[in-house]
């Protein structure tokens, strides 16, 4: 049974005709192509494929798009401000804070909806907040280090 | 190459790809999209060992949306596998299948819910034979085989190798030591699960994107496989979303995709799930090891003897290799006069293990440095100063004939003693906490291929042309690890411009010179120096130009800060553009080679060729542990690592690989186990296969020790794998620190732990570890005569020239 949903993704509304039963991931990834969401797991497990809806973070693989209509949702795609990057964009690339890069816009998003939760997250804080997001490659120090330059960042530029 | 006045190598730049990365733009094989895109899917087998005797797939073939199923019929009958002398194994397996996940059919459909639909409707009746899950049930049914292959029934290799008279110096030895020890499996978990779209186009020719790290081995393998001309065939890596090992071998999905797209006329994608990729693993091999070592007052080592056995799964994958470097590198990190070394590698009805980051050698090196511990406790000696005093000489060769060449281990062990408090916390820290160390080597490449040839290991070709670009391509495959990035800083230092000016384009068989692939920590030096020699060459042809131009000589001049000039005479000369049309002009098209190969440097015996690398990295780790006696839990708690580099080309990603090694590392220690039951996966989810998240991994720090390499481009090591090493008997060393027990088998969970701390309030040896070893009889050894102190041969000589 397919169903049509309007989705606000990245700030653009969208429809989409989907069976019913398609994740929120599948419909970001094969329906509107935006293939920057990523699955490590497709059971809730490794926060791969995190995304923010309604400034939340969200993990798409078991969010269903029927329950997101009408809510701001937000992909990795949508971070940088036009050409502009997001400060954490920014920081990860600078610092080496992506290595393969699969976990990569989960991490970003998370620690976005930190940041605007807390902008002065202690280190532990950071280490909290991003304990649902696996990565392999890096041993999280580039990722705690990047998230804290665009926290320095982010306030600098709002001071 | 000699090092000058560097710009660009020793920065700490961004990778070339992050901007990529941090945007979701990097295309990885899941993400590739193409017009008429069929989905596949494998059906694979529930038992892991059983006789194929019906597969019906007329019911999945009329399902609406199917476009075409596959059995192994449909394949042409050749066995394949990555070595040469392994080629055990089939992409559908036809009459037999011998682990759970063993793929006996594919389905191509209109989406993947439907080829998943599919292949529930395929019929097969399967016959169950005896499933043999350890090695003591596989060594004790030989009526019961898994191959008709190896070296005795169930036995995949049995090797033995002596290099000197181990027992006269363990008769002069003032301590013996034998001990037991058990590391147990586990897998590579990278974040992507493997990916691979296939195109058979109408001309009859053949293209496979795939998470591979090895393009050319899987060029090679599916030129057999679908026995057709490699020349029709193309394999481009896409970026892999994590490797470790675990996308080194040819895989039954990306052959039944491209089977498929050849029968259906469309594109086919396969996309593991998670639960898919536990079983196709290929990861770390449970090894089972004795060693036993003399040991003089002082606590040098008079002589070694190594045992190791290997449970080696259902199929040989890189498993002999596995076998000989479970005792290849023990040799290289102390002085080791004499040495004897023995491994056997079975098969076991359970998935293939295979290389996994530092491939073999963890379990050894585990099993060394907590032996040397134990020795240091016994003799009175102070574990740092002991390892300290009996390093390896430099620039000479193993007992084993390994070559070795730089050594870094005496200032990494004094950096990291020095940086932990080593001196002042050993022995005094409060109750449950505690301090260890451990040391470490790996290989800067493999030093032979997988099958013998004369030809490059690494291939490069750098263009340039009027429009100012340099075009850099590499077969190399750039898993996370920044290799594409390397080698365009390598290329960017030759040719005096930035990273930023070059492309580079890697990892397709059709466009790029052949590259062996990404293991063994292979690609900075070898890839590395085929760049550099490629664009060297483009360089002199430039300044030959450039040199008629101002009407100087060629050796007068510099390239640096996008111009090439003279030297001393900054303002004569012209931008990097000016100086490409000049060379265009003179010379026509500009495109030069690089090519590169390991020094000759193999042992003159069997198994001689497995250890030898142009050069070793070292690294030497202090960690602190808190060690819970009501939980049993063990918390690492700071984390000290040094690492020979040689020199970091580029230190933030030095450091990201030692950072990712020692987190691995932490993982395999404390929590992570590849563990079956009955032959099926007890834990294939990653909640529940348990590995470190941000709050497991503790702060890590790292200090690279530099001292130029004649091997490595600009002098550098590895980074990628060594650093893993010496963090899983450091840890363990510092819970004998921090509680007083041993725990001689990996890893160290809370019930090892808890049953240790209940053997020392009994009285009893505080120790969990292996109490029996297999029954098994090793082949008489061949006697080699050991190479110990001999002076190094073959530095820095490359087959291809510099």
């Amino acid at each position: 049974m397919k169903t049509q949903l309007a989705l606000t993704v990245n700030g653009e509304t969208r429809d989409v005709i989907v069976p019913v039963h398609k994740t929120l991931l599948e419909v970001l990834r094969e329906d509107l192509n935006l293939t920057g969401t990523k699955h490590g797991c497709e059971l809730g497990e490794c926060g791969t494929c995190t995304i923010l809806v309604d400034g939340e973070p969200v993990l798409s693989c078991l969010a269903l798009p029927v329950e997101c209509q009408g809510r701001q949702i937000k992909t990795v795609e949508g971070m940088a401000d036009g050409g502009r990057l997001h400060p954490l964009q920014q920081a990860f690339a600078e610092l080496g804070a992506a290595q393969c890069g699969y976990c990569t816009p989960g991490i970003l998003l998370t620690a976005e909806a930190l940041l605007a939760e807390n902008p002065t997250p202690t280190r532990d804080e950071v280490r909290v907040a991003l304990a649902g997001n696996l990565c392999r490659c890096t041993g999280y120090t580039k990722i705690l280090d990047a998230v804290e330059l665009a926290a320095l960042r982010m306030r600098g530029a709002h001071a | 190459m000699k090092a000058g006045k560097l710009s660009v190598v020793g920065q700490s730049l961004p990778k070339i790809d992050a901007w990529a990365k941090v945007t979701g733009e990097t295309k990885f094989a899941d993400d590739m999209v193409l017009p008429r895109l069929a989905h596949g899917k494998l059906l694979r087998s529930p038992h892991p060992h059983a006789l194929i005797k019906r597969i019906d797939t007329s019911r999945a073939a009329a399902l609406p949306g199917v476009y075409a199923v596959i059995t192994g019929h449909d394949l042409p009958r050749v066995k394949f596998g990555i070595l040469p002398v392994s080629q055990d194994e089939e992409a559908l397996c036809i009459e037999k299948v011998r682990m759970v996940g063993d793929a006996v059919a594919a389905v191509a459909a209109v989406d993947e819910e439907t080829a998943e639909r599919a292949t529930e409707l395929i019929e097969v009746d399967y016959e169950p034979l005896k499933p043999l899950m350890s090695i003591e049930e596989s060594l004790g049914n030989q009526d019961v085989r898994i191959h008709e292959y190896g070296d005795g029934p169930n036995v995949h290799k049995a090797v033995s190798l002596q290099f000197g008279d181990v027992e006269s110096a363990f008769a002069a030895a003032h301590l013996v030591r034998e001990d037991a020890f058990f590391f147990e499996g586990n897998t590579h978990l990278p974040m992507e699960q493997h990916a691979a779209v296939a195109h058979w186009g109408a001309d009859g020719k053949l293209t496979l994107w795939s998470s591979t790290q090895t393009p050319h081995y899987v060029h090679r393998m599916l030129a057999k496989i679908l026995d057709m001309p490699a020349a029709h065939i193309r394999v481009v890596a896409a970026p892999v979303g994590g490797g470790f090992g675990g996308k080194l071998d040819p895989f039954a999905h990306e052959i039944a995709a491209c089977k498929l797209s050849q029968l259906t006329g469309r594109p086919v994608k396969f996309t593991l799930t998670r639960e898919e990729v536990f079983y196709v693993h290929r990861g770390r091999h449970p090894v089972l090891m004795w060693v036993k070592t003399g040991f003089t007052k002082d606590g040098a080592i008079t002589g070694m003897h190594f045992r190791s056995w290997l449970d080696g799964g259902a199929y040989g994958s890189y498993g002999v290799a596995s076998t000989f470097y479970t005792g290849a590198l023990q040799t290289v990190t102390y002085k080791v006069p004499v040495y004897k070394f023995e491994g056997a590698r079975i098969f076991t009805n359970k998935p293939p293990c295979g290389p996994k980051r530092g491939h073999g050698t963890p379990q050894p090196r585990f099993a060394m440095e907590c032996q040397i511990d134990k020795a240091a406790e016994q003799l009175g000696l102070d574990p740092a100063d002991m390892r300290r005093r009996n390093l390896a000489e430099p620039f000479t060769k193993t007992a084993n004939h390994l070559t070795v060449t730089t050594i870094g281990l005496g200032e990494c062990i004094d950096r990291v003693v020095e940086a932990s408090g080593w001196r002042e916390k050993r022995g005094s820290l409060p109750a449950g906490r505690g301090i260890g160390i451990a040391c470490s080597s790996y290989m800067t490449g493999a030093g032979t291929a997988i099958y013998w040839n004369d030809m490059p290991h690494s291939g490069v070709v750098v263009r340039a042309d009027r429009s100012g670009l340099v075009a850099v391509f590499s077969g190399a495959t750039d898993i996370g690890q920044g290799s594409d990035s390397v080698l365009a800083y390598l290329v960017a230092e030759v040719l005096g411009i930035q990273p930023k000016d070059i492309r580079v384009l890697p990892a397709d068989t059709d466009l790029t010179p052949v590259d062996l692939g990404s293991y063994s920590s292979r690609v900075t030096i070898m890839a590395g120096n085929a760049a550099i020699q490629a664009a060297t060459r483009l360089r002199e042809k430039i300044f030959e130009a450039v040199a008629r131009k101002l009407e100087v000589t060629p050796d007068r001049l510099v390239a640096r800060d996008r111009r090439v000039f003279v030297e001393g005479e900054d303002d004569k000369g012209v931008s990097f553009p000016e100086a490409v049309v000049l060379a265009e002009s003179m010379h026509g098209v500009l495109a030069y080679p690089g090519s590169y190969a390991p020094p000759k440097r193999a042992g003159k015996y069997k198994g001689g060729g497995v250890g030898p690398s142009p050069c070793y990295s070292y690294s030497a780790c202090v960690v602190e542990v808190q060690v819970d006696a009501e939980t049993g839990d063990v918390k690492p708690t700071e984390i000290w690592i040094a690492h020979d580099i040689g020199r970091a080309l580029n230190p933030l990603l030095v450091e990201g690989q030692v950072e990712g090694s020692v987190y691995m590392g932490l993982g395999e220690v404390l929590m992570e186990e590849q563990v079956f039951r009955k032959g099926v996966h007890k834990i294939p989810s990653m909640l529940e296969y348990k590995s470190p998240t941000t709050l497991e991994t503790p702060e890590i720090h790292t200090i690279l020790v530099e001292g130029e390499d004649p091997e490595g481009p600009f002098g550098a090591k590895e980074a990628g794998q060594g650093p893993l090493l010496p963090v899983i008997p450091a840890v363990n060393n510092a819970v004998f620190d921090a509680v007083g027990i041993r725990i001689d088998e990996i890893p160290v969970t809370p019930d090892k732990v808890l049953k240790a701390l209940d053997l020392k309030r009994q009285g009893k040896t505080p120790r969990v570890g292996p109490e029996k070893l297999p029954l098994f009889t090793f082949p008489e050894p061949r006697a080699v005569e050991s190479a110990f102190g001999l002076p190094a041969e073959n530095v820095a000589v490359r087959p291809f020239g510099k």
